[in-house]
C-alpha cells in the first residue's frame, strides 16, 4: 500500500501544479493585457482571449484537416499523387452507394429524433417530482462506456435459433407475444433502424441535459407574467418557451448531426459494418486503420466535411437572422 | 505560450516518473541464484539499467506470463523489458510508428502488417545472431513470413495450430461416434448426426469489426487440403485468383460443409453468432463439432474438463487430397524491431533461441496454451496434452505447414474484403462467383 | 396541492394532465433503464449462464456470483486492489480533471471573444470553428504525435521545438483539450451570446475592461452552461480509449481505467463476461459527477438580470 501512495500521490501533484500553473498564467496575462488602454485595448483583448484556442485548434485540427485533404489525392501510403482516383473508386463502388444511403438515413433521422425526444423530456421533467432521479436514469446511457453499451444491446438484439433458449430480450418479448423472432441484426433494412435506436438511447441524455439547462434559464418572471396574461399550455410553449430555447434547440440539433456523422463505434461493435449497415465514418476507420489505405480513408473524411456543409449554411443563416432581430 | 508552459510541465513530469522508475527497480527482488548459462544461454552483453519497450496485442493473463518468462533475462543481463498490450494494437502500431513514438520491439501477428511497418522505413533488419538462430531452428516457411522483400526482419514468437476440430468425447461416446480420420469420414459422421437430428457443426464468425475471420480460416483449411501448399502460396500472392476454378472448387467444399443447413441448421445465424460463443454448446451436445484453433480452449469456463475423455477435446481436421501430406494451418507472431540499440538486439537474439521458448512454455503452467514452432524445443517441454497434440503437428517435418493466408495477404483483402464478402456469403446468400469477383476486384494494384 | 401549483408554471406539461405527463415520463425512463438493468443483472452471472440463457432468468433461477467483479477489481493474478484496478482509476482521475478544466476555460474565453468582442470576420471564424467539429480525430492522431515527438519545422527552421510529452500525462491533456474546443466553443458561444446586452454595456460604462467583464459577469452567469459542457467533456475523457492509447501507453504509470478494462477481454476474447461488471465499476464516478454538477442547472440564475 505504501508503494501505491508513493507512485500515485506525485501524479496528483502533477495535476495540482498543472491547474495552478494554468490559472496563474491566465491571471497574469489578464492583468498585463488589462493594463493596455486606448486603441490597443481591443486587439490585445482579442489576441489574449482567442489566441490560446486558435493555437490549439491550429495544431490539433486545422493542420491535420489540410493534410487529410492532401492525402485524399494520394495513394494508400501517401507517396504518389493519383488525382481523383480515390474519389472515383468511392463513387463507382456499389457497396459504397449503400454506405452513402445509410449515412443519409442516419443524419436525417437520428438528430431530429434525439433532439425532439430530449426537448420533450426536458419540458416534461421540469419541476416534476423526483426530477433528478428520472434525469439521472435517462442520462445513464451517456455515462456508460461504449464497450459496456455494446454488451447491453447485444443482450437486447441477440438471436438464437428457435429450438434454443433465447438470450435476447427483443426475441423473447416477440415470442411471448406469439410471433416468430427474426435474426434482428441480419434483417435489412430493419437492422439500420435498430442501430439508430442505440444512438438515440445514448444521446438523448445529452439533448435533455442541455435543453433542460436552457429551459431553466428562461426567467421565471416571464413565464409567470405570461401565465397571468392567460397564456397556458401549448400557447405558452409555442410563443414563450420555445422561442427562448430555440437557439439552443438548433445548437443541440447541429451537434447531434455532427455526432451522428462521426459516430462509428455503434456500427463497428454491433455489425462490423456488415449486413448492409455500414456508414461513411466506419468505412473511413476501416480504410485507415484496418486496410491501411490512407488515401481512400482521407477521401471518405473529406466526404464527411461535404456532408456538414448544408448544416453549416443553415447555421450561418440562422445566426444572421437572430442578429438582425436583436 | 500555453504550449511552452505545458512543455515545461512535462519535464517536471519526466522527473517524477523517472524517480519513480528507479524506486520501483530498487524494490524489485534480485534473483541471483540462477545459472544464467543454463537458463538463457551464453554470450549476452551486460547492459545494466537499459530498458527495452515492447508493444503487443497479447493481453493479460498471457502478458504477465511473458513478463515472468523474461525475468531471468533481466536478472542475467540487467536489461529490463517493459511490455504493453492493447486490443487496439493493429490500429495503434502504425499510428505510433508514423508519429515517431515507435516501441523498440513490436510483436506483430500479421506478415501483412510487418510489410506495412517495413514500408514506413522505421523497422530495422534483424541482427546477425538472430538471423543465424532462425536459420538453425525454424523452417524456411516461417523465416519467409518474417522477411520482407528478401530481407529478414522478424523472428517468430509463438505459433498456434488452427487445423483442429473441437468435439465432446463424452457426447461422442454416448452416441457411439468415433473420431474421423479422413474428410469423407467426417462428412459421413455429420450425415449420421443429421439423421439423428443433431446439429453436426457449430459455427460463429461474429467478431465486431473483424467479423468474418473464422470463415477465412475455413476456406484456407480447404484450399491447402484440396490443392496443397504451392497453390496456397500462389493464392496469397494473387497468382491464383479467388475466381480461379481451384479456389471456387474449395469454396464449394466449404459451402457443402459449413453452409450446409443439414449440418449447421440456420446458416445465416453463423454470421451473427460470435466466434467466442460458437462452441460453448459442445459439452451439452447442442452442436457436435467446431473447427477452431488451439486457442479456443480458453473459451470454456473454469471447471470444464478439457481432456481426451472429458467434456471437450479436439481432433485433427482431416486431409482431403491424398497427395497433400498432413496439411496444417497455423498462425503466429513475429518480433519486429524499430531500434538498433544494443540492448534491443540482445533481446532479439534471446527471443530467437530455444531457451526462450522453453522458459516461456514453463511459465504457461499446467493449462498450457503457448506453442513454438522452434525445432530446438523438445516435445517434452509441453506439459499440457492439447499443446502436445498441436506441437506434434507444428513440429512435424513431414507435414504441409501453411500460414494463415488472410494475415499474409494485403490488408485491403485479408482484413477487408475477404472478411466482409465471406460474411455476406453466409449472411445474405451472396453467390460464390460474386463473392470471388468482389474480392479479386479489391486486390491492390501494386 | 402544491404540486399542482408548480405544474402550472410549467408550460409544456400543462399540455397534458399532470398525471398523464408524469406517467409518460416514467414509462420512457423505465424503457431507457431496462437494457442497462439487463447488463447489471448479467454482471452477477457466470459465463456459462450469460451465454446460454437470458438475463431475466435471474428472477427464476438466481445463481449469483461476484466472480466478474472480482476479476475486474483484483485482476486474475493478483489479490490486492493496488495491484488490480486502483492505479488505473487514479490515472483516470489524473487525466480527466485537467482535460476538463483546460478546454472549458479556453473555450469560454474564445466564446466570449467571438460573441462580444466582435471584429471583422469573427462570425466567419466562429463558423469555421464549428465546422472543425467534423474533422475526424483519427485523422489528427499521426500529425499531432509527430508534432509532439519531432516538433514542427519549415525548411531547416524550427517553428515549434519537440515537446517530448508523448507518454506523459501532459501529452494526454493537450490532445483532449484540442479536440474538445470546437464543440465547447460552439455550445458556450450560444449561451454567452444570449447574455443580456445592457449588463455588458453598463459594466463597460463603469470603466471595466474586457477581462473584468469576462471574470465578473460572463463566468458567473455562464455557470450552468459551463457545468453542462463540463459534464460531457468529463464523460468523453473518462470513456476515451483512443487518445490515451495513442499519446500515452497502456502501462500502469499513465493508462486510464478503460484501457485496463478493455484488456480484460483476453487476446482471443475469452474474458468477455467481465465487461458486464467493468461497465458498472467505471460508471460510478461519472454518475457522481453528474449528481454534483446537476445542482448548477437551477432556474433563476439569470432572473433579475434580464431587461
Amino acid at each position: 500500500m505504501n508503494s501505491f501512495f508513493s507512485t500515485n500521490l506525485p501524479k496528483f501533484g502533477q495535476v495540482i501544479i498543472a491547474i495552478a500553473g494554468f490559472f496563474a498564467v491566465l491571471l497574469l496575462i489578464f492583468y498585463i493585457a488589462g493594463k493596455a488602454n486606448g486603441r490597443k485595448q481591443r486587439p490585445i483583448a482579442i489576441i489574449t482571449l482567442l489566441g490560446p484556442a486558435m493555437v490549439l485548434l491550429f495544431a490539433g485540427l486545422i493542420i491535420p484537416a489540410i493534410q487529410t485533404i492532401l492525402f485524399s489525392f494520394k495513394d494508400a501510403n501517401s507517396v504518389k499523387f493519383i488525382g481523383f482516383r480515390n474519389y472515383a473508386w468511392l463513387f463507382n463502388n456499389a457497396d459504397m452507394r449503400k454506405v452513402f444511403f445509410n449515412t443519409m438515413l442516419w443524419i436525417v433521422i437520428t438528430p431530429f429524433a434525439t433532439t425532439a425526444l430530449g426537448l420533450f423530456l426536458a419540458i416534461m421533467l421540469d419541476r416534476m417530482k423526483r426530477e433528478s432521479l428520472a434525469k439521472s436514469l435517462l442520462f445513464m446511457p451517456m455515462a456508460i462506456s461504449f464497450v459496456g453499451a455494446s454488451v447491453i444491446w447485444k443482450f437486447v438484439y441477440d438471436y438464437a435459433v428457435p429450438s434454443k433458449p433465447q438470450t435476447g430480450l427483443l426475441s423473447t418479448i416477440v415470442r411471448s407475444l406469439g410471433f416468430a423472432p427474426s435474426n434482428w441484426i441480419l434483417t435489412q433494412p430493419l437492422n439500420t433502424f435498430l442501430l439508430m435506436i442505440i444512438f438515440i438511447w445514448v444521446q438523448t441524455g445529452f439533448a435533455m441535459v442541455i435543453l433542460s439547462a436552457a429551459i431553466k434559464a428562461v426567467p421565471a418572471d416571464i413565464v409567470e407574467a405570461s401565465a397571468l396574461d392567460g397564456a397556458f399550455g401549448w400557447r405558452l410553449f409555442r410563443w414563450i418557451t420555445f422561442p427562448m430555447v430555440r437557439s439552443t434547440f438548433i445548437v443541440v440539433l447541429a451537434t447531434m448531426l455532427v455526432t451522428s456523422l462521426k459516430l462509428f463505434d455503434i456500427v463497428r461493435t454491433m455489425t462490423g459494418g456488415n449486413f448492409g449497415t455500414s456508414v461513411i465514418s466506419n468505412e473511413m476507420y476501416s480504410e485507415v486503420f484496418v486496410r491501411f489505405d490512407t488515401g481512400r480513408g482521407s477521401a471518405l473524411a473529406v466526404i464527411l466535411f461535404v456532408f456538414v456543409t448544408p448544416i453549416l449554411v443553415y447555421n450561418i443563416r440562422n445566426l444572421r437572422r437572430e442578429r438582425t432581430i436583436a | 505560450m500555453i504550449v511552452r508552459r505545458k512543455g515545461l510541465l512535462a519535464y517536471v513530469g519526466v522527473g517524477i516518473v523517472s524517480l519513480l522508475a528507479t524506486f520501483i527497480t530498487t524494490v524489485a527482488p534480485a534473483d541471483a541464484a540462477i545459472n544464467c548459462n543454463k537458463v538463457i544461454g551464453s554470450g549476452y552483453a551486460q547492459l545494466k539499467g537499459k530498458t527495452v519497450t515492447m508493444f503487443t496485442s497479447i493481453l493479460d493473463p498471457e502478458l504477465s506470463k511473458y513478463q515472468k518468462a523474461l525475468a531471468s533475462f533481466t536478472t542475467c543481463t540487467g536489461i529490463k523489458v517493459k511490455m504493453e498490450g492493447s486490443n487496439q494494437f493493429e490500429a495503434l502500431l502504425p499510428v505510433r510508428v508514423k508519429g515517431g513514438n515507435a516501441p523498440d520491439i513490436a510483436i506483430i501477428p500479421q506478415p501483412g502488417l510487418l510489410a506495412q511497418m517495413v514500408a514506413t522505413g522505421k523497422a530495422v533488419v534483424a541482427p546477425a545472431k538472430t538471423l543465424a538462430n532462425v536459420n538453425k531452428y525454424w523452417s524456411a516457411g516461417w523465416k519467409g513470413y518474417g522477411s520482407v522483400k528478401g530481407k529478414f526482419y522478424a523472428s517468430p514468437n509463438s505459433a498456434n495450430m488452427k487445423s483442429l476440430v473441437w468435439y465432446s468425447p463424452k457426447q461422442f461416446a454416448k452416441a457411439g461416434y468415433s473420431v474421423p480420420t479422413t474428410w469423407n469420414q467426417m462428412i459421413a459422421l455429420a450425415d449420421k448426426m443429421a439423421a439423428a437430428s443433431q446439429t453436426a457443426f457449430c459455427g460463429g464468425i461474429g467478431s465486431g469489426g473483424a467479423t468474418g475471420w473464422p470463415a477465412t480460416d475455413w476456406l484456407e483449411e480447404v484450399v491447402v487440403r484440396q490443392f496443397g501448399a504451392k497453390v496456397y502460396a500462389d493464392w496469397i500472392s494473387h497468382k491464383v485468383k479467388f475466381s480461379d476454378p481451384k479456389i471456387i472448387a474449395a469454396m464449394n467444399t466449404v459451402s457443402n460443409w459449413m453452409k450446409n443447413p443439414k449440418y449447421v441448421g440456420d446458416v445465416k445465424a453463423i454470421a451473427t453468432t460470435t466466434f467466442q460463443s460458437a462452441g460453448l454448446g459442445i459439452p451439452s451436445g447442442s452442436c457436435m463439432m467446431l473447427q477452431q484453433a488451439s486457442f479456443y480452449a480458453a473459451q470454456y469456463p473454469a471447471g470444464t474438463d478439457v481432456s481426451k475423455n472429458g467434456d471437450v477435446w479436439a481432433f485433427y481436421l482431416p486431409a482431403i487430397s491424398p497427395s497433400v501430406k498432413t496439411p496444417v494451418e497455423g498462425g503466429g507472431e513475429f518480433f519486429a524491431a524499430f531500434s538498433k540499440r544494443p540492448e534491443v538486439q540482445e533481446l532479439q537474439n534471446y527471443l530467437s533461441t530455444p531457451q526462450w521458448a522453453i522458459n516461456r512454455i514453463a511459465t504457461a503452467g499446467p493449462g498450457g496454451g503457448w506453442l513454438s514452432a522452434n525445432s530446438g524445443v523438445p516435445l517434452s517441454a509441453y506439459k499440457n496434452p492439447l499443446d502436445q497434440l498441436s506441437a506434434k503437428y507444428l513440429a512435424d517435418k513431414k507435414s504441409t505447414f501453411v500460414f494463415d493466408a488472410s494475415d499474409a495477404m494485403p490488408a485491403a483483402v485479408g482484413a477487408g474484403t475477404e472478411w466482409t464478402q465471406l460474411t455476406s456469403w453466409f449472411a445474405d446468400g451472396k453467390s460464390t462467383a460474386d463473392v470471388a469477383k468482389a474480392i479479386d476486384d479489391s486486390w491492390p494494384a501494386s | 396541492m402544491s404540486t399542482v401549483k408548480i405544474a402550472d408554471a410549467n408550460p409544456g406539461r400543462k399540455l397534458f394532465s399532470t398525471k398523464f405527463a408524469t406517467s409518460v415520463v416514467w414509462i420512457i425512463t423505465v424503457f431507457w433503464t431496462v437494457p442497462t438493468f439487463g447488463l447489471f443483472a448479467s454482471s452477477f452471472r457466470n459465463k456459462q449462464d450469460i451465454f446460454l440463457s437470458g438475463w431475466w432468468n435471474i428472477f427464476v433461477a438466481p445463481n449469483l456470483t461476484l466472480g466478474n467483479y472480482r476479476a475486474v477489481l483484483f485482476g486474475s493474478s493478483s489479490s490486492t486492489l493496488s495491484d488490480g484496478v486502483l492505479p488505473y482509476l487514479m490515472n483516470s482521475i489524473v487525466i480527466t480533471i485537467p482535460a476538463v478544466i483546460f478546454p472549458v476555460m479556453i473555450a469560454t474565453m474564445a466564446a466570449y471573444c467571438l460573441a462580444w468582442v466582435k471584429f471583422k470576420g469573427s462570425d466567419a471564424l466562429f463558423f469555421f470553428i464549428f465546422a472543425l467539429q467534423v474533422v475526424p480525430i483519427q485523422m489528427s492522431l499521426v500529425p499531432l504525435l509527430q508534432l509532439f515527438t519531432g516538433g514542427a519545422h519549415i525548411g531547416g527552421v524550427t517553428i515549434i521545438p519537440k515537446l517530448g510529452i508523448a507518454g506523459e500525462f501532459a501529452g494526454i491533456w493537450l490532445p483532449h483539450t484540442m479536440f474538445a474546443l470546437p464543440l465547447a466553443i460552439y455550445l458556450l458561444h450560444n449561451f454567452i451570446a444570449s447574455l443580456p446586452r445592457d449588463l455588458m454595456e453598463a459594466a463597460h460604462v463603469d470603466g471595466a475592461n474586457h477581462f473584468k467583464v469576462f471574470r465578473q459577469i460572463v463566468i458567473p452567469l455562464s455557470i450552468p452552461a459551463i457545468a453542462a459542457f463540463a459534464i460531457f467533456q468529463f464523460l468523453w475523457v473518462w470513456n476515451d480509449l483512443l487518445v490515451a492509447l495513442t499519446f500515452a501507453s497502456g502501462t500502469e504509470e499513465v493508462a486510464p481505467i478503460n484501457v485496463k478494462l478493455a484488456s480484460l477481454v483476453g487476446q482471443w476474447g475469452s474474458g468477455w463476461e467481465t465487461l458486464t461488471a467493468g461497465a458498472f465499476v467505471t460508471i460510478a464516478i461519472p454518475l457522481l459527477v453528474f449528481f454534483s454538477l446537476q445542482r448548477f442547472f437551477v432556474r433563476g440564475l439569470l432572473a433579475g438580470s434580464v431587461k
